[in-house]
């Protein structure tokens, strides 16, 4: 009897906890960073569009709203197509960019470090985001691209696209263990 | 749709009129055979037994009554459907010679409308406002970018769905110059009701003027204060999604402003095109269309004026 209270008590519990992962809010969740976040220079060289002025600001929090949403996930995979990060990373299998469904991570794995990947840019071609698109979309493109090697709750990643892919949903994917970058080849010592 | 401005609005309006009269007389006549009935029958003083005498006998077979009835209903059906199907015959022969090609793709929840006539250094792409010419038939080519939507211009035409992956083609014509309002007409997420389209038909020299407009880029910005509005537009997040033909800006994931001054609403027939408008909708998106992909863009007052009066010269 005891149990069975305790276990629709559980229930219900979840029930109510699955309540929020699509909840949707419509106003911007993350406000700007004011003067108080330091800027950052900018590291990409590259920048869409006409290229601002100065550095960025980064975030002064390490870990964005989304990670639990998995309406905002989706809608950081849409903007993965929008904002044409698919043309250099595929659709995570990466090409002319690294992989980003794979264990390795060469600037970090974490919300901080993704987020100051995208906003500052990184050498040999990541264009830098900061001040061409809103730290509120940042972060849903943050919080899918942790979901592409499995970071996040398995009820929050995308179980599905809305154009034609081939690979399986990120849902589907085996969780990595993320660890930094192996070192590029060096050519053989005494080579010509 | 009590209106109709095109020919084929026209037949489906006749047709409308055909089956909703031959209805309501059916309607009538059944309504009129059970009063009789009722006045007809004999009635029973209250106490009395009910009468049971007839539940041991057989049910008598149809009257003639009954199987005239069944006959003119099935021969009045059969009436309609062929009407139906002339209807849409008809509809669909309508003659397309000389026809203004435009592919039409339903987005969330935003129309873009690329016209594609002509050389290919012709076409030029605008958003929920289409210009057509009065008389001429137009072909549109029905696309959807995401889900599925429909297209109805109840004035011109009837339904057709917008579905993503697929092709599917719509002609009108317009006889009349004037405004024509249309609508997603299939339920497509959030603000399925703001979805507003406007096809405006004009006599044909006001349209081959506004066409040849919409296809010269953007004008270079006359005054300091709209060119600091452009240097905004380049530099923030506008162009990550918008298109200003002429400048560096050639996203197509938000409808062309390339000349966004000259229609008359903003977001799909959510607001009607003023300054005051613009400028609230560019600060805060979700106030006026939640759920819009467009987000809000942080901006100072200064910045934001001066986003807004470079917009406004994009005529």
């Amino acid at each position: 009897m005891r149990a069975a209270a305790l276990l629709s008590v559980l229930a219900v519990a979840t029930a109510l906890a699955a309540c929020e992962r699509e909840a949707r809010r419509f106003e911007t969740t993350v406000p700007s960073p004011g003067a108080s976040a330091p800027e950052s220079p900018r590291v990409g060289a590259l920048q869409p569009a006409t290229p601002q002025q100065g550095g960025v600001k980064l975030s002064t929090v390490s870990q964005g709203p989304y990670e639990g949403n998995a309406f905002a996930v989706n809608q950081g995979k849409r903007l993965f197509r929008w904002y044409n990060c698919n043309g250099c990373h595929a659709m995570g299998g990466g090409s002319i960019g690294p992989a980003l469904m794979d264990d390795q991570w060469k600037y970090g794995s974490s919300s901080s470090a993704i987020f100051a990947s995208i906003m500052q840019g990184r050498p040999e071609g990541m264009p830098s985001f900061g001040g061409h698109i809103t730290d509120d979309q940042a972060w849903q493109i943050v919080a899918y691209v942790r979901s592409m090697s499995g970071q996040l709750r398995k009820d929050v990643e995308p179980s599905r696209g809305d154009t034609l892919s081939g690979g399986e949903p990120e849902v589907a994917r085996k969780p990595e263990k993320p660890r930094p970058a192996d070192p590029p080849p060096q050519p053989p010592v005494g080579s010509r | 749709m009590f209106e109709p401005a095109g020919p084929q609005a026209h037949l489906i309006l006749q047709l409308w009129h055909l089956i909703a009269w031959t209805c309501a007389g059916v309607f009538a006549a059944i309504l009129l055979v059970l009063v009789a009935i009722l006045l007809r029958t004999p009635r029973a003083p209250m106490p009395a037994a009910p009468d049971l005498s007839t539940t041991d006998k057989a049910e008598p077979g149809p009257r003639r009554s009954v199987a005239t009835a069944v006959v003119a209903s099935a021969l009045l059906l059969l009436a309609l459907v062929v009407a139906s199907v002339f209807t849409d015959r008809a509809v669909a022969r309508m003659s397309l010679v000389d026809a203004v090609n435009i592919e039409l793709t339903g987005h969330q929840w935003w129309w873009s409308a690329r016209y594609i006539n002509g050389p290919v250094s012709d076409t030029f792409t605008t958003a929920n406002e289409v210009h057509i010419p009065v008389g001429r038939p137009v072909i549109f080519t029905l696309k959807a970018d995401d889900v599925i939507h429909s297209i109805w211009v109840p004035r011109l035409a009837g339904k057709k769905d917008l579905i993503p992956g697929r092709t599917a083609s719509l002609q009108l014509r317009a006889d009349e110059p004037g405004v024509y309002q249309g609508r997603c007409a299939e339920f497509c997420g959030l603000e399925h009701a703001f979805m507003g389209l406007q096809i405006v038909a004009d006599p044909a020299d006001r349209y081959e003027a506004w066409a040849a407009a919409q296809r010269r880029p953007a004008s270079e910005p006359a005054d300091a204060q709209a060119l600091r509005g452009r240097e905004l537009f380049l530099s923030q997040s506008c162009a990550m999604c918008h298109a200003v033909q002429g400048t560096t800006a050639g996203a197509q994931h938000g409808p062309d402003l390339t000349h966004v001054a000259g229609r008359r609403e903003l977001a799909a027939g959510t607001l009607p095109n003023t300054r005051e408008n613009l400028q609230a909708w560019i600060a805060d998106p979700q106030k006026h269309k939640p759920g819009t992909n467009m987000p809000s863009t942080p901006l100072s007052q200064a910045d934001l004026s001066a986003l807004v009066t470079y917009l406004e010269t994009l005529k």
